[in-house]
């Protein structure tokens, strides 16, 4: 299985998220934001957390509208699969992959813990945590404060598409948001960061399931 | 020919930021400051001169970059 992980300038969970990818059994590869298209064979894409364009005009809007954008937006037209952490989701949302967009947090304060999330829905990335859950994972962000219209919202309800809910609210979020799959749950959107939980050395190791499941279902694909 | 191009978040789309302002001038005396929106005024040099043009060519721009029409409204002054 082969992942593609896209580098933005501003870019700084990219590394984290090839050593989560590679742990996982995945061979990665890792492209330029300038490019126009992905490598050949590619399953899914990464698009890492960090600070794209320096969060200039809104977080991810730059990002969303670089040359690979389109390549990115191909892939997941033909049925790719996409994982977007942190900046990765907000660029997810600025492209319209994902619906909604993050927000400023509503404390206003950027936030950097571990927060303990509820696996809400059965999808190719979570499959391996079992429905109902609970795992704890990194986050560190400033604008994840989810909003959408009251009818996304409800839709994203009713199709069982919240992939990750806080059991805290950290950031405003509606519904206690954290993590949100497109409606051929192929496109997976998370604030927390599973890549920087993928070993017991460094902070536990609740985020490879993430890999794990996409590893997991693929293989059985 | 200059556009200068509002952005504010849409009413009711909570602005944290704003009201972080709002408590600030609070406490500098302001009490009677009952809401604040914050957005952004974004100016763009245009190299034409034909102005119904330039307006729909930057409400095109709005809808595809300078604004997220999720969460945002925009307005269009050509001057």
């Amino acid at each position: 299985m082969k992942a593609a992980v896209i580098t933005f300038p501003g870019s700084n969970c990219d590394r984290d998220l090839v050593v989560a990818f590679e742990a996982a059994g995945f061979e990665v590869e890792r492209v330029w934001h300038k490019e126009t298209d992905l490598p050949r064979g590619v399953d899914v894409v990464g698009i890492p957390g960090g600070f794209s364009f320096g969060d200039y005009l809104r977080c991810g809007a730059i990002a969303a509208r670089s040359p690979i954008a389109a390549a990115v937006h191909g892939h997941a037209a033909r049925g790719g699969y996409v994982l977007g952490i942190c900046n990765g989701f907000q660029v997810l949302t600025e492209t319209g992959l994902l619906p909604g967009a993050l927000m400023r947090n509503a404390g206003l304060k950027f936030v950097c813990k571990v927060v303990r999330l509820r696996v809400d829905a059965v999808t190719d990335f979570t499959q391996s945590y079992g429905l109902g859950s609970e795992i704890s994972l990194p986050i560190a962000h400033h604008d994840g404060n989810y909003t959408a219209d009251a009818n996304t919202l409800a839709r994203l309800e009713g199709e069982g598409r919240v992939a990750f809910r806080y059991t805290n609210n950290p950031n405003g979020a509606a519904g206690d948001i954290a993590g949100i799959v497109s409606d051929n749950r192929r496109v997976l959107g998370l604030m927390p960061h599973p890549e920087r939980a993928i070993d017991a050395r460094l902070g536990g190791t609740d985020g490879a399931g993430v890999f794990g499941s996409l590893m997991g279902g693929m293989a059985l694909a | 020919m200059k556009a200068r191009v509002h952005v504010m978040l849409k009413d009711g789309i909570l602005d944290p930021q704003g009201e972080a302002v709002r408590h600030a001038l609070g406490t500098l005396g302001y009490g009677g400051v009952s809401g604040v929106r914050q957005g952004k005024v974004i100016e763009l040099d245009l190299a034409g001169t034909d102005r119904v043009a330039a307006e729909a060519d930057v409400r095109a721009m709005c809808e595809k970059l300078l604004a997220n029409t999720v969460i945002e409204k925009f307005s269009i002054e050509i001057v």
